[in-house]
């Protein structure tokens, strides 16, 4: 692709060139155009299929919307998303590559079924609150152990939290099948289901993770924005040395930080367990720790567009399953729907950050920006 | 007994060397691809397809190839030219691709005859275990090392392959500059993009097949929409325990995949330990080498040094 000048100099036809920051207006034209470019390659997917994209896509918000009960369902998908992505966001600001979330979510859960299943007789308020607090210490204990060895050693972060994944998600199948197991379940070994006593109050027919998910973007927020410990891991994020520099603590901040990281993940996976589920499942975290990355990622970490790009998701999960029934297609047509949409929002995300300069043919100086 | 464990276990072993074969291409070129889970979907998916229609094994063993290759691409276009974060682009690949899979499982099992996909027998009977004529003969060693089915040497040959082209070649050499530090690479006239893209590719065509083997070969000849199941992040892991190399990686797929048949041939009587310890153990083991390579510091054990962050010429 390259272009010969006279003087013999080659000069390449496009040349990518970094952007200086971009103003708020472009940007938003940016992501509109990406989230519009989407949905017409989902719909050029759809057609391929044999489905009639325009009334897929009323079918899918509209199942997402079409009772109380629908969006009840589509609220309690997102709660869980909503609370881990803001998890990883502490985490992805100090630049520490958690993706242990799913497993964060499941030691969340494993940590306060501990509490539904052997005192479900302590009254209500003081159990919920245990169950919390167990959770946000499973959760966090579990984001601990990588963030130590990263500090001590070095250790990779990334392969690390990986690993733990999947060694949370085989405990749960220990407990299922040994110590937990339900005595009184036939068929396949499953944990009990919790008393009334131990399941999460309702607020509006929906329970309480959705309020705790509210409350968690303004509290995530201000404590990024307005706190000495957010500003330490803004800085231990754009450079250690700099943060050593200045006095910092750098392996406190790390290991402090990620606890928290993994605190927040752990309170979906009390939620999950306490006000969806009522029990611990190996479906616990199914995945949402792994969709939570790409949730906080394509936010850019900030909570509120997170809290957006969160309704987005669930809409289309809850939306996709109707689609079996209305069009006899698989439910994981949202799966996929969901990659083409990533994948094409991570391509207009290039163009936030560079620009093409085209060299114009005859002229050898002239530019035209794009 | 112990020889029919150890066969179990190559057997076992054969789809992860694929995916972890595939995985240290992409790595040793300083792309960390979280996609081999989506990539062995789609080669599962497209491999069986295939072979359910056409009903022959160098098709389908082509398709699933293919089928990786495709997500490879996409993944490339996104972290090379692109430049888009790698660890998200992976995981949006596994997304994809196990979608991909179930999505298009599902239409397969909707126009089989009896809502179940079978491969014909001819198919199945073409990728039987047969012992090599002389060299099966020998005792312990012919039933353990030449009596498998084709498939099984094909991982192993590529593998092989593999390790003699980085350590020995010079293009071996090239690609593994590009992984350790870029701008050097660049600098010394290598077309970075070029082989990054070409390995990238390459490695998940090599992941594809290893989904091919686990949807025809380890399914019985029927369709399962979740086929894969974790041996794509299985390889991930086994990638630090082979040490980011295809020798090693051989010797490291038959251990891991030994634990994942372990449970069946330990007696209960003698060691009663509960099957999710079994499971967990490719696991656990893997977080032990991570945690004792970097206490060492080797250079040596290491993840190439570019790993995971994406080349920008403009700021050297």
């Amino acid at each position: 692709m390259s272009n010969r000048v006279e003087k013999k100099i080659k000069e390449p036809f496009i040349r990518i060139e970094k952007r200086a920051d971009l103003s708020s207006k472009v940007k938003w034209l940016l992501y509109t155009s990406a989230f519009f470019t989407a949905i017409v390659v989902g719909g050029i997917f759809l057609l391929a299929v044999g489905v009639n994209p325009l009334k897929a896509y009323g079918k899918i918000v509209e199942g997402a919307f079409r009772s109380k009960m629908a969006v009840e369902a589509t609220i309690k998908l997102a709660v869980p998303l909503l609370i881990s992505s803001l998890g990883i966001t502490l985490a992805f600001k100090m630049k520490f590559w958690n993706i242990g979330a799913e497993g964060q979510i499941i030691m969340g859960g494993i940590f306060s079924t501990y509490f539904a299943l052997f005192h479900a007789d302590w009254p209500h308020f003081v159990l919920m609150t245990v169950m919390l607090l167990a959770g946000i210490l499973g959760g966090g204990l579990w984001a601990v152990i990588p963030a130590w060895f990263k500090t001590k050693y070095g250790t990779n972060e990334t392969l690390f939290t990986l690993m733990l994944n999947y060694i949370a998600l085989y405990l749960i199948k220990y407990l299922t099948e040994g110590p937990w197991k339900d005595p009184e379940a036939s068929g396949f070994p499953k944990i009990a289901s919790f008393e009334a006593n131990a399941r999460l109050d309702k607020i509006f027919n929906v329970h309480a993770g959705w309020l705790i998910g509210l409350l968690l973007v303004l509290a995530v927020y201000a404590y990024l924005k307005y706190t000495k410990q957010g500003f330490e891991i803004s800085i231990v994020g754009e450079s250690q040395n700099t943060a050593r520099y200045a006095g910092m603590n750098v392996k406190g901040i790390v290991v402090r930080t990620l606890f928290l990281s993994g605190a927040i993940c752990g309170i979906a996976g009390m939620c999950q367990v306490s006000g969806a589920a009522f029990t611990l499942s190996e479906g616990v975290a199914g995945g949402v720790g792994f969709t939570a990355i790409i949730v906080a990622w394509l936010a850019r970490l900030n909570p509120f567009i997170i809290l957006v790009i969160t309704a987005g998701f669930s809409i289309l999960e809850k939306g996709c399953s109707v689609m079996q029934s209305t069009f006899g297609i698989s439910t994981a047509v949202s799966s996929i729907l969901q990659g083409i949409i990533l994948f094409v929002i991570l391509a207009f995300d290039f163009f936030s950050s560079y620009k093409l300069v085209i060299k114009k043919q005859k002229k050898g100086g002239a530019k035209n920006d794009y | 007994m112990i020889i029919k464990f150890l066969f179990a276990a190559i057997k076992a072993g054969v789809p992860l060397l694929f995916g972890t074969t595939g995985e240290i291409l992409s790595e040793k070129v300083g792309n960390l691809n979280l996609g081999v889970e989506g990539m062995m979907f789609m080669g599962a998916f497209c491999g069986f397809a295939v072979g359910y229609y056409t009903d022959n094994v160098f098709l389908a063993i082509l398709a699933s190839a293919g089928a990786g290759m495709l997500g490879a691409l996409l993944y490339a276009v996104l972290t090379v030219t692109l430049r888009a974060n790698q660890n998200v682009t992976g995981l949006t690949l596994t997304i994809f691709g196990s979608g991909f899979a179930s999505f298009f499982g599902e239409l397969l099992i909707k126009n089989s005859v009896d809502g179940t996909p079978k491969l014909s027998s001819d198919f199945v009977a073409g990728l039987a275990e047969k012992s090599i004529p002389v060299l099966g003969k020998i005792p312990v060693v012919g039933k353990l090392f030449f009596s498998h089915n084709p498939i099984v040497y094909l991982a192993v040959f590529i593998a092989v392959i593999c390790g003699v082209y980085i350590k020995y070649t010079k293009s071996g050499l090239n690609m593994r500059a590009v992984g350790e530090n870029p701008a050097t690479a660049d600098a010394a006239g290598i077309n970075v993009s070029l082989v990054k893209y070409i390995h990238i590719i390459i490695s998940g065509g090599i992941c594809g097949i290893g989904g091919a083997y686990l949807s025809i070969i380890n399914g019985g000849g029927v369709w399962n929409n979740s086929c894969v199941n974790g041996q794509g992040w299985i390889a991930v892991a086994l990638v630090i325990f082979a040490g980011w190399s295809p020798f090693k990686a051989i010797l490291g797929s038959f251990v891991f995949g030994g634990f994942t048949v372990l449970q069946f041939y330990i007696p209960k009587s003698t060691v009663n330990l509960p099957n999710a310890f079994y499971v967990m153990l490719p696991f656990l083991v893997t977080i032990f080498v991570l945690v004792v390579n970097s206490m060492q510091k080797s250079k040596k054990h290491a993840q190439p040094a570019s790993c995971g962050e994406n080349y920008y010429r403009e700021e050297r």
